[in-house]
């Protein structure tokens, strides 16, 4: 038996490229969300793994450093790193600003961290690690910066001395590593404006200025950098102990809250960015209502402009399933041609999307099937409507 | 020995609706056509005449009365045989006023259809379907699509696809409508051919007042009841 559901495709082929193309592409949209939310995904694990740390210690009952600010004194980590079961610990600070690139801005995350310690960018594309203690930095290439480039943070210019890959915040913003002392002052540092109204409050401040001394020299020092803090102390932990046990250590004994991987995983991922994924979701469903929507409407329009054939069909003999099966094989057909166009233009353009955008295999495979079954399920119209026909409408009268 | 008929229709009635809205069609119709033999079937505008072709068809089911195709009983008296529609398939051949070819099928698959869906090999069945086209005369259009075709190789086409099953029972409604005297004589002459080849029983329903002449037997089919007249039986040339 021969396929005419095929015989009707090659036919009219144009028809249902184009009606494959169009649809195509709102797959393509479809997948690219899904990546989206994979990107997201992978961002938050990328960002932990470039860490190198195995836990987060920040200031108690706070989610920090990632999805919630955390403030701790810079010294708490000499305590931490006295620990039993404790290879490492070093203090980092993040920083999300506006940096100034030519006449743009770019988004970023300042990282401060101590060159050598957990904290600082795994690998580089180019150029050199930060071997001064101020004024140098490292972008990610996704930043745009070259090596070279100065960036103007707060006061200062940072001379970009090296470039690295795939380090994002939880948040896709791509990172600039700066030595520690230098993201302290960029964070905490006041402005002038704010040190003028800050030593007249003190200077006319008794419990501060009882002598009423215009300016000490101590005074200024405090008002202009203060404050000794940092997000979080990241931990590496020593062979042969568990970083739960460790972690659990630093709660109980320095009163900060630790978090090992799994945990931070599970905020960055369940809590972070959870209302996003909510709202892919959603977007991702109401796409699939739209695309089988779009595909009952065109197979039942096609069959509605075959129905005299559908008669001829019928009245010389043909069993109602060839019928059906020719409908259901059309509205596999035009979703095969679609899945196949919507693959391959994400594929495309998703690598010009300014976020990361992950494709994975198993998703194309999910979104594979989710496109043959919302053909299949939205085919029975047609054939619902096809199997209605009445073979004398053939003969007419 | 009794006469086997292609076609045997006895006391034949169809009726639509109920009660008052109810309206005969078809009332005690009696029709007999002999395998070969090409009958006419004529009346105005709501005679009945689609109405006997779609029962003859076994597209819809008379009120009372019997029918046979070729010694097999289809209706009688509320009683029907199974699987119309592979009876359908195998013992009637539809020929239409326009040829209502599958539009996605070359000439060739047109005509081979039938006999695929009767369950044969698609080669078997190509042969089966190149024979015909090539006894019609449109072998050479083989693998055409049908709006290639002109109406007159369509409608010799649909006259193959009605014939490739060989079945007792050819409905032919206004097969020369949209065709000029010539091809409408041509396609009654091939009509006649395939009729005495095959010995198939042929019902040509018709206005065409170029082709009732060629009719040996005529029915004549009026407020739903036909009356049987002898034809001129005059030649196609």
């Amino acid at each position: 038996m021969i396929s005419l559901a095929g015989r009707d495709i090659l036919h009219a082929w144009s028809k249902f490229a184009f009606t494959g193309i169009g649809l195509g592409l709102l797959i393509g949209v479809t997948l690219s969300m899904a990546g989206i939310y994979r990107g997201m995904v992978d961002d938050a694990k990328v960002l932990l793994n470039n860490s190198g740390a195995d836990l987060w210690v920040v200031q108690k009952n706070t989610l920090g450093p990632y999805a919630e600010s955390s403030s701790i004194h810079d010294d708490v980590y000499r305590s931490i790193v006295g620990m039993p079961g404790i290879a490492n610990a070093a203090n980092v600070t993040y920083l999300t600003m506006q940096v100034r690139k030519g006449s743009a801005d770019v988004r970023t995350m300042v990282v401060g961290f101590e060159p050598g310690k957990p904290g600082e960018p795994r690998y580089l594309l180019a150029g050199r690690r930060i071997t001064r203690g101020h004024y140098e930095a490292i972008a990610d290439v996704k930043t745009g910066f070259k090596i070279g480039d100065q960036i103007n943070i707060r006061r200062h210019d940072y001379a970009v001395v090296g470039i690295t890959q795939r380090m994002v915040s939880s948040g896709g913003d791509p990172m600039v590593f700066i030595p520690l002392k230098d993201a302290q002052e960029a964070q905490f540092l006041k402005d002038n404006d704010a040190i003028v109204n800050e030593r007249l409050r003190t200077a006319g401040n008794p419990s501060t200025n009882s002598l009423r001394a215009v300016e000490s020299p101590e005074n200024v020092d405090n008002l202009q950098s203060s404050n000794r803090n940092v997000n979080a102390v990241l931990v590496k932990v020593a062979n042969g102990h568990f970083a739960e046990t460790v972690a659990e250590d630093i709660r109980k004994w320095r009163h900060l809250q630790a978090y090992t991987r799994s945990q931070m995983e599970e905020i960055l991922v369940a809590k972070l960015i959870a209302t996003s994924a909510k709202q892919i979701a959603m977007f991702l469903v109401i796409l699939a209502i739209v695309s089988a929507a779009i595909v009952a409407f065109i197979i039942y329009t096609m069959t509605l402009g075959k129905i005299r054939e559908i008669a001829v069909l019928k009245l010389i003999g043909t069993p109602n399933w060839t019928i059906a099966s020719m409908i259901l094989q059309q509205a596999l057909g035009l979703g095969l041609i679609s899945f196949m166009v919507g693959k391959t233009a994400a594929t495309f353009w998703v690598p010009i999307f300014p976020k990361y955008v992950l494709l994975e295999p198993g998703d194309a495979i999910r979104g594979f099937v989710a496109v043959m079954l919302i053909c299949a399920i939205a085919s029975t119209l047609a054939i619902h409507a096809a199997l209605k026909v009445d073979p004398a409408e053939a003969i007419g009268g | 020995m009794s006469t086997v008929y292609g076609i045997e229709i006895e006391g034949l009635s169809k009726r639509y609706g109920e009660g008052a809205a109810a309206v005969d069609a078809l009332k005690d119709v009696n029709m007999r056509v002999l395998p070969g033999e090409v009958v006419g079937l004529i009346g105005p505008s709501g005679s009945g005449k689609s109405t006997l072709l779609k029962c003859l068809g076994a597209v819809i089911e008379p009120t009372t009365g019997r029918m046979a195709l070729s010694k097999q009983v289809i209706y009688d008296n509320g009683w029907k045989t199974n699987d119309l529609r592979a009876l359908r398939r195998d013992k009637i051949g539809f020929v239409f006023q326009a040829p209502y070819l599958i539009p996605f099928l070359d000439v060739t698959d047109n005509v081979a259809l039938l006999p695929m869906l009767a369950g044969h090999a698609n080669a078997e069945s190509r042969m089966r379907a190149l024979v015909l086209l090539k006894a019609l005369d449109v072998a050479h259009r083989a693998k055409a699509m049908p709006p290639q075709l002109s109406g007159g190789e369509q409608q010799r086409v649909s006259i193959a696809r009605a014939l490739v099953n060989r079945p007792p029972v050819i409905l032919a409604d206004e097969p020369t409508a949209p065709l000029d005297s010539e091809r409408a004589l041509a396609v009654i002459r091939i009509l006649n051919q395939m009729a005495f080849q095959y010995q198939t029983a042929i019902i040509v329903v018709t206005h065409d007042e170029k082709i009732i002449p060629t009719f040996k037997r005529i029915y004549h089919i009026r407020d739903g009841k036909t009356h049987e007249e002898a034809g001129e039986g005059r030649s196609f040339e």
